[in-house]
């Protein structure tokens, strides 16, 4: 009797296929909406179907990121570090999957999109480092007329919603999400439309290593859907237009005036290699005095 | 069966005399153990469909205004103080002062000590002050205690009184015993509101929570209470069910409304949404007023504000800019 369970013999598999799901407080649910969207190779070829993410997805993901936030902003630096530098780890491992995805979101050969996976975890080790680096960077010890120390101190603004960049699927998400979580934030990012899916596979690594639940959101679809309503958002402080177009951009910060988010639409590229200016957008300086000599 | 045709089967319609039954365990027994038995499997499916109705726009904003005039304002810790139950009071009065101004909720809820100072936080309004009593939340002291726990409460200004049955009585089937005690808690509040707790999380079965929903009612409720949410579960859509269907039965059977009120565990806009949608359909659209159905909640009263900015602004809104208590 022939063994079935025995794989010596090649049989014909049925295809086991990935559902791509959104990212939302440390769980992978389908859209509110139930809604879902084609996704396309650059040479038209269709790769799978992405959820398509509604307003209330948006909605939940802020609260995931809200409640997130005072543990991760209250957790060490070198705390964070650790569990970033832990997330490059498992991003290596899982190296070959990032680099077939990127090869047919992005259209490239085997050795570029090698080399775009690379950048992308040694991008994000860069950034792991600076979680302990930040203060001294940003930070003061301010001469005062009086007998005090006075300290300013970098600290992370709240719940930080960031458009990727449309054109990269992988190596642009790192470059916008890492130095937004590093200092202490919580991000909700809206992934690259056209290329979303890598994104869903680094939301799976970031599920499996040591970062909060919640600390990071990953939601795929349309970006002229949640865009506007991230920018109104009353409970999100800060946002990153990056994968907004220039013609966008306006809107977006006029949105987000209504409470006064910091809005980071500065020309650093997330193409070449970082400065701190990104890096440093989402901080509000805090000033104590302390009483020296006692 | 389901739990809608459990008016067809409601006991009897007067068949019996209350007076004469509750003279004895064995009467009471007969009456609330000759009710229709609840299909719990019929219950949780008919919530779960009531659960998928979808209330939108102008309806949700009603509904939204609608719950938060059902809400009693609740602060039950051991480490309430004045200030904290008249900063209540104030939110109570005023919850959002937006355009328009949100509606006053229904009462606020507080321990009997604090029932001065809510009595005067809440002055020169109609937000009403309830008071837990009957050695709450246990409910277990002896009836001399309770009675005068309920006194206190009413002479310090109490409008409504949130007292707990003997779920220890009840369970053991003591039915006479947490009959007489309601009875007597009734006499002792004056005219001071009855809400009647059940402490449904204690009652095991629905079965239970349709009997203690009668024998609440028999024995002169103005509201039967879920709960008094410091047991888990708290209040659930199943139970809430049941008791919706017991205050419909019992006023085609006795000719009296009897209140619901809902308690513990409902944090979200969405929930309450659910709640309203589940008294419209059980009880009938008459039980959709804050005279016949409230909501106990504290961090509720957020989120239908949240709710309630967004629908009129079109922004989703934060807890920065709602008090914390």
């Amino acid at each position: 009797m022939p063994d079935r369970a025995n794989g010596d013999r090649p049989q014909t598999r049925l295809g086991v296929r990935k559902t791509y799901k959104l990212f939302i407080g440390g769980a992978f649910p389908r859209s509110e909406s139930g809604r879902s969207y084609p996704v396309h190779s650059p040479g038209g070829d269709l790769l799978a179907f992405a959820a398509k993410a509604s307003r209330k997805d948006l909605r939940d993901a802020v609260v995931a990121a809200r409640g997130a936030f005072a543990g991760w902003s209250g957790a060490t630096a070198y705390n964070r570090g650790q569990v970033l530098y832990r997330v490059a780890e498992l991003m290596e491992g899982r190296a070959a999957q990032f680099a077939a995805e990127v090869k047919a979101a992005e259209g490239l050969r085997r050795g570029p999109a090698d080399a775009v996976v690379a950048a992308a975890i040694d991008r994000w080790v860069w950034y792991a480092g600076w979680s302990d680096k930040v203060a001294q960077v940003a930070g003061a010890a301010n001469p005062v007329a009086g007998p005090y120390f006075n300290f300013s101190v970098p600290e992370p603004t709240g719940v930080v919603a960031v458009l990727a960049p449309a054109e990269s699927s992988l190596l642009g998400l790192v470059s916008v999400l890492a130095p937004a979580i590093v200092t202490g934030n919580t991000a909700v990012v809206v992934a690259s439309e056209h290329r979303p899916l890598p994104s869903v596979t680094l939301a799976e690594v970031l599920a499996t290593s040591d970062v909060p639940p919640g600390v990071v959101n990953v939601l795929t679809g349309i970006r002229a859907e949640l865009a506007p309503v991230a920018a109104a958002h009353m409970d999100v402080n800060a946002l990153d237009v990056t994968g907004a177009p220039l013609g966008e951009r306006g809107a977006l910060q006029v949105a987000a005036a209504c409470n006064l988010k910091r809005v980071y639409a500065d020309h650093e590229r997330w193409d070449e290699p970082p400065g701190t200016r990104r890096l440093l957008s989402p901080l509000e300086i805090k000033t104590v005095w302390h009483p020296a000599g006692i | 069966m389901g739990i809608e045709s459990l008016d067809r089967l409601a006991p009897g319609r007067a068949e019996f005399d209350v007076a004469e039954v509750a003279t004895s365990d064995a009467g009471l027994r007969q009456v609330l153990h000759g009710l229709p038995g609840v299909d719990q499997v019929g219950v949780q499916e008919r919530v779960a469909g009531l659960a998928t109705r979808s209330v939108k726009k102008d309806s949700k904003l009603r509904a939204l205004d609608l719950a938060i005039r059902m809400v009693d304002l609740t602060t039950l810790e051991g480490a309430d103080t004045p200030g904290k139950v008249t900063a209540m009071c104030a939110k109570a009065r005023h919850p959002d002062l937006a355009d328009p101004p949100a509606p006053p909720v229904a009462a606020v809820c507080v321990y009997p000590d604090l029932v001065p100072v809510a009595r005067a936080g809440v002055a020169g309004s109609d937000v009403a002050v309830a008071s837990v009593a009957t050695a709450f939340p246990s409910g277990r002291a002896s009836l001399a205690v309770k009675l005068a726990d309920v006194r206190d409460a009413v002479s310090a200004g109490a409008d409504e009184v949130d007292m707990v049955i003997d779920r220890g009585a009840f369970l053991a089937g003591r039915y006479g015993q947490v009959y007489a005690e309601i009875r007597a808690v009734r006499e002792a509040c004056g005219p001071a509101h009855l809400k009647v707790i059940l402490e449904t999380g204690e009652l095991a079965t629905l079965d239970n929570v349709s009997r203690a929903s009668w024998l609440a009612m028999m024995a002169g409720a103005d509201f039967i209470k879920t709960s008094t949410g410091k047991v888990t579960p708290a209040a659930t859509p199943a139970v809430a069910l049941v008791m919706l269907a017991a205050v419909r039965d019992f006023e085609l059977t006795a000719g009296r409304r009897v209140g619901v009120k809902v308690a513990g565990g409902i944090r979200t806009a969405k929930d309450a949404i659910r709640y309203l949608v589940l008294v419209n359909e059980t009880a009938g659209p008459a039980w959709l007023t804050p005279r016949l159905f409230r909501i106990g909640a504290s961090t509720l009263l957020n989120d239908l504000l949240m709710q309630r900015t967004k629908q009129r602004t079109g922004r989703y809104s934060g807890p920065d800019y709602f008090t914390v208590d």
